[in-house]
């Protein structure tokens, strides 16, 4: 680990500042902490948010907004998010441990970085941890890496729960910037895809601290989150489906999927919403709506699998959305 | 005065169970869980030291080759930084179990990635981890490291010598029912709670380290031959260990890294093994390729048996994990081919791990027996019933005792088991395909040399003590139980203290040896305690009673403190192992019976329920044994769906060196694990009349989990851990 300064923020102009200078925030540590001990991150400075006013889950509008600072176990445990957003409580349980769950933050982890084995191994080239260096997972072990939207720079997903969820539930993230300045970004939009700036995860800027996230008015419908992975519990996604599916006199009245660890953002695709829209459930149907979604698709080996693998949790999470639960 | 007594055969007098005080096989709990939940128990690295300073070992990051140059003046500058070492009194390498010599010590010459190079010493562990990752270190690489441990062809050498009889390809030819399948296991790590860690003190003659060691009394030697120094000025001191499962069999690099450093620097030295590090630099058990061959007449009777196995180390290291250890005994078959073949790699050095050979042999094994019972249409407990042979069948000699049908009998009731045929694919629940599948546990019964000192002390409480460990398993708490029965004491009475090579050489813990060993051990000076407080009143051992703190002879009690009169009584155990085996085979057995579901879409598989049956000889504690055996079957969940480490195909790395990645059972994935053990008596396999049981509940477990899910789902695997990707690819969606 490197030697870096501390700073605790004082309020949310200072955490801007710094953060504009090169600080990094740090909230429940449970992700940085670990990459800065084994040097993956090695920030200079880091910016205790932890004392800034950004806990608390309240009602905005219609909907809630929920503070940066709110704790995974908080959060999936609030009354209104189990009621109203159930795939969100569900996503987040589905993630790590309780004791991790106690520490992480809304905001840390939407910003969780990659799992990917080789940007954890500062041994090894990394064009994300060390842009220009090369990619080490193409060609070697890619488990758990990208089929959707990989580039020859990088086939890391982003491997949170949590965000998963919120794209199905077209959450929206409220960022503050330096000088008082805010903005909202769909959560959609927030994490990118890798291109040639792997480094990137997600659109913030430097001195940008995400303040909330705002969720719209609770959507109604089934509410499925549906995770598969390696062992019952502390394992990552090998492939999740969060879906909000409302039915209306045996059709399909709206659909909002979206995916998880299949590529370098939670993967949302409009287009197969709007396939599913309107329609009658049936195994055609859903099968059209893996063909969407696998479009593209492609293994880099070891991960193979992970394309009939996908389109199966879709089947399944489909027929259990739309009524039939075998 | 010493009391020795060598297993050469049968020792039929039964001594413990003529005793009264009625402790032996009490479920008591562990003497040191207090002290280990309350933290006072330290281990390793917590003993607070006066200047300490802290080593952080640099590995190398090429899989062969030379270290040309350490540009130790890169880190030298930086804050708190007191020295890099790299010489070759440091181990390159940990020891193999049992081995009592120093291991490989060039660190300089490259042989895996991940080998320890040198040791960065700083003053604090934060200065010594970050100057260990900037240090510089030149290389020359070779070009001819064999890193691919799935290549089809790879340099390979015969392990000891194969058992070959009749003519296996003619059996399977002409038998009536044949099966010929090849499985593969992947490589699993010990993973140890405690990381490995050592600190060394030198005050100019004498070594003391504390560690985390499983067998001292060889430890002392390997760090006394790295050292250069004679065995009596080394002192290692290893009262707690969190854990060794085999990786702590030997000194692994942070023992001979810490006590150069001490002896160079003049003060003591701590080195702590990452996580990473405990992965990577330590021990592996090997990948295996197991090709099992089974030949059975028309009523299931096996008439040939071949059991082929590849497993890899590196060049220089004599283990070969025995996967056909069990195969040796276990199951009957004139034609017989028995081989193990080690292919030379250049990846961290394959060693024991928590029963080697039959915890990866017979979850090949058991599958293979499953698929000949599904081809036979038999059920396949019936088929393991009708292949008990009644002498080891290359040996031809007697079984010590072969209570196997009595297991496969008890946990088939206890399960509920479905007699008859399996017929995959006879119960889906919702999404989940639900089936049972069975397998025999077995464990070679090992024994090892072992000294023990028990003091009587004239206030009529005792005192045991040997270099024995307790690496969590229960040691501490049997070995009272042993010298509490013999002295007619109250537990509390008893003091037991281990893990100190000054104390006599116990047989450490490994191979499941250390109760029966070390116990027996503990019994024999008993006797010699027993003898001389007989002599005291006149009477032969067999006439004495001794029971909560009195003696009885004839009907006359009296006080101990009032029979010794102010006097101390202090007798060694001599406990050797004898030429037993030479005339016995001598087993642990058991059998697995368990329930699962496999999800129809996405391939995970839940283990729903396990009942395990074993014999183990006499329990010595009814508590701590069952949990042994709960122990091995969460290593056989682990080892039949989850663990694998995986290397880097083309650098040799390890690509999940922690236990985020490394997906070991989570209490998620453990469902009730139901334990019933068979008492039983067998005088050839200690004084006790008791065998290990430390490894038992993992031989087979895999096994009965993999049959489970061809039960449920018709999937029949052979590459295990049978992950959700391998299982979806052979199971049609619903
Ligand atoms: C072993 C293990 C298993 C896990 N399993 C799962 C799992 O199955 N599913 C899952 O989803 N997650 C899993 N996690 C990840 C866990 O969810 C994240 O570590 C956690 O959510 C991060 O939150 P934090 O508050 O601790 O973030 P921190 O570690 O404090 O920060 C993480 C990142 O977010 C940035 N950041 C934090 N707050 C802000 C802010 N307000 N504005 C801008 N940037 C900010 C930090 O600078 C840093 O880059 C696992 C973690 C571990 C260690
Ligand atoms: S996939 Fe991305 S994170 Fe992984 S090695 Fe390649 S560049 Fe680095």
């Amino acid at each position: 680990m490197r030697p870096f300064a501390y700073s605790r923020a004082t309020d949310l102009d200072h955490a801007a500042r710094l953060a504009g200078d090169g600080a990094r925030p740090i909230a429940g540590g449970t992700n940085l902490l670990d990459l800065m001990k084994l040097e993956v991150e090695t920030p200079d400075a880091l910016v205790d948010i932890n004392r800034l006013p950004l806990g608390g889950i309240e009602t905005h509008g219609d909907g809630l907004r929920i503070g940066a600072l709110v704790s995974n176990s908080a959060c999936a445990a609030d009354e209104r998010i189990r009621r109203d957003y159930p795939v969100l409580a569900r996503a987040i349980l589905a993630g790590a441990t309780f004791q991790l769950r106690n520490m992480a933050t809304t905001a840390g982890n939407l910003c969780q970085r990659t799992r990917c084995y080789y940007f954890y191994n500062t041994d090894m080239p990394c064009n994300k941890r060390a842009p220009g260096s090369g990619c080490s997972a193409i060609g070697g072990f890619n488990r758990i890496h990208a089929i959707l939207g990989a580039s020859d720079a990088c086939i890391a997903t982003y491997p949170g729960d949590m965000a998963v969820a919120l794209c199905a539930l077209d959450a929206t993230v409220e960022i503050a910037g330096r000088d008082g300045q805010a903005r909202s970004v769909p959560v959609r939009a927030f994490h990118r895809l890798p291109g040639d700036a792997p480094e990137r995860d997600n659109i913030l800027e430097p001195g940008e601290v995400i303040t909330a996230v705002m969720l719209p008015a609770p959507p109604g419908g089934k509410h499925i989150y549906r995770k598969v992975r390696d062992r019952s519990s502390y394992a990552f996604a090998l492939v999740s489906i969060a879906a909000v599916v409302r039915m209306d006199r045996g059709a399909i009245a709206s659909a909002s999927l979206a995916f998880g660890a299949l590529a370098h953002k939670p993967w949302h695709d409009t287009r197969i919403d709007d396939l599913l829209t309107g329609q009658a459930p049936s195994d055609a149907l859903f099968d059209a709506a893996a063909d969407r979604l696998l479009e593209g698709a492609t293994g880099q080996g070891a991960n193979d699998f992970k394309i009939p693998m996908a389109r199966r949790i879709l089947k399944a999470v489909l027929r259990e959305a739309t009524g039939d639960a075998t | 005065m010493t009391r020795t007594l060598s297993m050469d055969q049968p020792d039929d007098r039964n001594r413990l169970d003529a005793m009264v005080q009625g402790v032996i096989g009490k479920p008591l709990d562990r003497l040191d869980g207090p002290a280990k939940v309350t933290g006072s128990a330290l281990y390793a690295a917590e003993y607070a030291i006066d200047n300490c300073a802290e080593g952080v070992l640099v590995t190398a990051t090429i899989a062969k080759g030379e270290v040309t140059a350490i540009d130790e003046a890169s880190v030298l500058n930086m804050p708190g930084v007191i020295a890099v070492i790299s010489n070759d009194r440091m181990t390159a390498r940990a020891a193999q179990g049992g081995a009592g010599e120093s291991p490989v010590r060039k660190v300089r010459q490259v042989a895996y990635r991940g080998q320890p190079i040198a040791l960065v010493v700083a003053e604090t562990f934060e200065q010594a981890r970050e100057a260990a990752k900037r240090l510089q270190i030149t290389y020359r690489e070779d070009d001819d490291a064999v890193i691919d441990q799935h290549a089809r062809a790879l340099p390979t050498e015969t392990s000891g010598e194969p058992t070959i009889q009749g003519n296996l390809d003619r059996a399977i030819s002409e038998a009536a029912h044949a099966v010929d399948v090849t499985y593969t296991t992947e490589c699993h790590n010990s993973a140890p709670m405690e990381p490995h860690a050592s600190i060394a003190q030198w005050d100019g003659t004498t070594l003391t380290v504390h560690a985390s060691l499983q067998m001292l009394k060889y430890n002392v030697k390997e760090l006394a031959d790295s050292m250069g120094l004679a065995p009596e000025n080394v002192r290692l001191l290893s009262p707690y260990v969190g854990g060794g499962f085999g990786s702590k069999l030997g000194i692994s690099a942070d023992v001979a890294a810490a006590s150069v450093a001490a002896i160079e620097l003049g003060r003591p030295v701590r080195v702590v093994l990452s996580r990473q590090q405990v992965f990577q630099s330590v021990m592996r058990r090997s990948e295996t390729t197991q090709r099992l061959r089974l030949a059975a007449d028309s009523e299931g009777r096996l008439t040939g048996f071949g059991h082929e196995g590849r497993v890899s180390n590196l060049p220089g290291e004599s283990f070969a994990e025995p996967v056909t250890q069990a195969s040796e005994y276990l199951y009957p078959g004139e034609n017989r081919t028995l081989r193990i073949d080690v292919a030379r790699l250049n990846l961290l050095t394959a060693g024991s791990v928590r029963a080697p050979g039959e915890a990866v042999g017979m979850q090949a094994l058991e599958g293979a027996m499953d698929e000949l019972a599904v081809i036979i249409g038999i059920d396949p407990v019936e088929l393991r019933l009708r292949n008990i042979p009644d002498r080891h069948p290359a040996k031809d000699i007697p079984y010590s005792s072969r209570p196997l049908a009595e297991c496969l009998k008890t946990g088939a009731e206890r399960f509920g088991w479905d007699v008859g045929p399996r017929r995959p694919c006879h119960t889906r629940e919702g999404e989940w395909w639900i089936g049972t599948g069975m397998a025999t546990a077995t464990r070679v019964h090992n024994l090892n040399e072992a000294e023990a000192r028990v003091t009587l002390y004239p206030d009529g409480t005792a005192a045991v003590a040997s270099d024995m460990t307790d690496i969590g398993t229960g040691t501490y708490t049997i070995l009272g139980q042993i010298a509490a029965e013999m002295l007619g004491l109250d537990i509390k009475d008893v003091l037991v203290r281990l893990g100190d090579s000054s104390f006599p050489p116990g047989s450490g813990s490994g191979g499941s040896w250390g109760a029966p060993s070390t116990g027996s051990a503990v019994f024999l000076a008993c006797e010699g305690i027993r003898e001389r407080l007989a002599k005291r009143l006149d009477c032969t051992d067999e006439e004495l009673t001794l029971k909560d703190g009195f003696a009885t002879v004839r009907g006359q009690s009296i006080a101990l403190p009032d029979l010794l009169k102010g006097d101390e009584i202090e007798e060694v155990g001599h406990f050797k192992d004898g030429a037993i085996s030479d005339s016995f085979s001598s087993a642990m057995y058991g059998a697995f019976f368990t329930e699962v579901a496999v999800n129809a879409y996405s391939g995970e598989v839940r283990v729903r329920r396990f009942t395990g049956a074993f014999v183990c000889g006499r329990v010595l504690n009814e508590k701590t044994a069952i949990s042994q055996c709960m122990g091995g079957m969460v290593w056989g969940i682990g080892s039949a769906l989850t663990e694998e480490n995986i290397f880097d195909k083309r650098h040799g790395h390890i690509v999940n060196p922690d236990l985020a990645e490394y997906h070991i059972p989570v209490s998620l994935d453990v469902p009730h694990l139901d334990v019933v053990l068979v008492d039983e008596r067998d005088p050839a396999a200690s004084p006790l009349q008791a065998k290990g049981v430390g490894e038992l509940g993992i031989c087979g477990a895999a096994g009965a989990i993999g049959n489970a899910i061809h039960d449920a789902c018709g999937v029949r695997l052979r590459s295990f851990p049978f992950t959700p990707d391998k299982i979806i690819a052979e199971l049609e969606a619903p």
